[in-house]
């Protein structure tokens, strides 16, 4: 069974899914990043892929991808990395990244690289929901990888229900008209956003994203969803890390407690 | 045919890759624009400010001492004598109106050389609208004459510091930007770039240049149909502005001029169709400038308005079944070019239109071929640029 469903099966609160960019701060921090989220207690690993034109990120994933990709990190890299990394990691890990790059990898080819290597799911901002059904769904899942879809505050009642269908692992709610970027505090208008995709009782869980960083956003995020997703909060985080072991377990306990 | 489909592509390029979060604004200018446009409501309005404000239609101006130098009969298409100076505002005047129809209340644009940024902000005076434009902070450095003019029109410029900080970072702060503010707000695209309908629908504002040529060349020459269209490419609307109703007419070459920078192979240059491969760029599937790892190339054109690594889908289409003859002007040519029209006709091009010129000298054509380059924009904020360059 894919990783990300026997999750879902066995925890529907509180799950908590960290992203972080490959090759940030350190080429080579890649598996050693990995590991301390696991051991800090986190739920699913998200792995952004970095791209020169990042369209959907605030400041702190745009700068984290242009210093990854000034350290040398591209896709091929990525998978070297990853060769062997399931010895170590049992959680859920998913790659997040822009079409262009994979494009040219090649769709077919790096979803079977996903497979051999142990990735569980994808997350790909521009993919549109059509472009995916017209040309990528058959080839996702012949290789067993789970796709996530994101809806935003505008996104209409009919569409959710339309992704829903269309998504068998995780919803990813987007908490507010917004790009990526840790803001302070979530408002009355995003809760009511949150209840109100909360009662549409989709098959799907639903884990909220964007401007998550502490432990209070993402307690209140858990309220309304099954989880929550940090990105930038936990770039920061690293960013001006001496000891990326211990400062990602204190963070990710600061979080949890 | 060359035409859009209705899933937005030309052939393999085009389409709307965006993220979900824009999806509402795209839908409601995908299911929304055609009808506005073709609304008598749009048309009056849109055709009385095309007249009233922007000054058309543009003179077709057959240029002699251009014509004996090069041995053929060229015609200059003068957009650069629309109001605020190029053509970019046949589109702004087109797209203000249909925001305004959208009941939209703020606009945001992307500029490169700032034409297209002087032509919103100037759309927007016009309209009463809040204004901001994004704009890469070298471009910034480069065209500081539109930049004091947008302030002066009531525009917000805002410097885009990432990347190459040129014209496509300047596009993915106004598209984040709109991510940011999806309710109320309405983008401004200035080329013949960005997801459908963005493309078509620049296109069809620019169409009135080639609409305009047809009758004005018949009346000349008898003929609506010349032997050559050239234009310059940056995203490429006046490009596409000046083959739109030839698209469908074998008998007229279409050639577009590109940024060939320092060279086309210097790894300073921004011609795309040389240089470009299949990829996906602010939102379309076109060619355009990257690396083997998918990562886009930053470009280099000494004209800000070509220093983009792709090009509208249209062109990435007509390049690829050959309905398009594509050139590579350097910087340096281009230049020569701009000095050459200022000296033979009185007319100081921009920088990006000096491209087109040049193009005469690469390409092969006949004794009296009658040739229509389109005059995209006036030199007049190019005038640091010249003076640096300094070589007249
Ligand atoms: C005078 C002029 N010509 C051409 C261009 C290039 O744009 P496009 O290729 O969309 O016509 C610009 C862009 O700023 C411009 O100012």
């Amino acid at each position: 069974m894919n990783r990300i469903h026997s999750l879902f099966k066995n925890k529907q609160e509180r799950v908590l899914s960290i992203y972080f960019t490959a090759g940030f701060p350190k080429l080579e921090d890649t598996l050693s990043i990995m590991e301390a989220i696991q051991a800090g207690g986190a739920d699913i690993i998200e792995i952004g892929v970095p791209y020169s034109d990042p369209i959907a990120d605030g400041p702190t994933i745009q700068d984290s991808n242009q210093i990854a990709l000034e350290n040398g990190m591209s896709l091929k890299k990525l998978f070297q990395q990853l060769e062997g990394f399931r010895s170590k990691i049992e959680l859920p890990v998913v790659l997040m990244g822009y079409l262009n790059p994979i494009i040219q990898y090649g769709m077919e080819a790096f979803c079977k690289k996903c497979q051999e290597v142990g990735i569980d799911g994808l997350i790909l901002p521009d993919l549109p929901m059509q472009q995916y059904l017209d040309e990528f769904k058959s080839v996702f899942e012949q290789y067993g990888l789970v796709n996530t879809f994101l809806i935003s505050p505008q996104t209409s009642e009919k569409r959710i229900l339309e992704i829903d269908q269309n998504t068998d692992g995780f919803i990813y709610m987007v908490s507010s008209h917004s790009i990526t970027g840790a803001k302070s505090g979530i408002s009355e208008e995003q809760i009511s956003y949150f209840k109100r995709v909360q009662e549409m009782g989709l098959k799907n869980p639903r884990l909220i994203g964007f401007g998550i960083s502490d432990a209070e956003t993402f307690s209140t995020a858990s309220k309304y969803s099954h989880g929550a997703i940090i990105g930038s909060a936990f770039i920061k985080t690293v960013k001006d890390s001496k000891n990326l072991n211990q400062d990602i377990q204190a963070y990710l306990q600061s979080v949890l407690n | 045919m060359i035409r859009v489909d209705e899933k937005g592509f030309y052939g393999k390029f085009g389409g709307a890759y965006i993220p979900e979060m824009l999806h509402p604004n795209i839908e409601e200018l995908r299911d929304n624009y055609e009808a506005i446009v073709a609304s008598e409501d749009f048309q009056k309005e849109f055709q009385m400010l095309l007249k009233d404000f922007v000054g058309r239609p543009t003179p077709l101006y057959f240029g002699s001492r251009l014509s004996e130098k090069y041995g053929a009969k060229i015609y200059l298409k003068r957009e650069d004598l629309c109001h605020t100076g190029a053509h970019k505002v046949n589109n702004t005047i087109g797209q203000i109106i249909l925001a305004k129809k959208l009941g939209k209340k703020r606009i945001i644009a992307e500029t490169g050389a700032g034409q297209h940024g002087v032509a919103t902000a100037t759309v927007c005076a016009l309209m009463g609208m809040d204004c901001t434009v994004y704009m890469g902070e070298l471009d910034i450095q480069r065209q500081r004459p539109n930049v004091e003019r947008m302030k002066i029109l009531g525009a917000k410029v805002v410097p885009a510091t990432s990347g190459s900080k040129t014209l496509k970072d300047a596009t993915n702060e106004a598209m984040r930007q709109w991510i940011n503010n999806p309710v109320d707000t309405h983008y401004i695209i200035g080329s013949v770039v960005g997801p459908h309908p963005y493309p078509e629908m620049v296109a069809r504002f620019q169409s009135v240049i080639s609409e305009e040529i047809k009758w004005q060349l018949k009346e000349k020459e008898g003929r609506e149909n010349p032997d050559a269209v050239i234009a310059c490419v940056g995203g490429g609307s006046n490009a596409a502005g000046a083959f739109y109703h030839y698209y469908n007419t074998p008998e007229v070459r279409l050639i577009a001029a590109e940024a060939a920078g320092l060279g086309v192979s210097s790894g300073k240059s921004a011609a795309t169709t040389a240089l470009g491969t299949p990829g996906i760029l602010h939102g379309s599937k076109t060619l355009l400038m990257q690396t083997e790892d998918g990562q886009v190339v930053e470009p280099h054109s000494i004209s800000a308005g070509l220093d983009y690594p792709g090009i509208g889908p249209v062109h990435a289409h007509l390049f690829d079944i050959g309905r398009g003859e594509f050139v590579a002007v350097e910087d340096e040519d281009a230049m020569k070019a701009g000095i050459e029209l200022s000296r033979l006709e009185g007319i100081i091009p921009a920088i990006e239109t000096a491209h087109a010129l040049h193009a005469l000298n690469m390409i092969e054509f006949r004794k009296d071929d009658v040739i229509v380059i389109n005059l995209s924009g006036r030199g007049d904020k190019d005038l640091d640029t010249y003076i640096k360059w300094g070589n007249y």
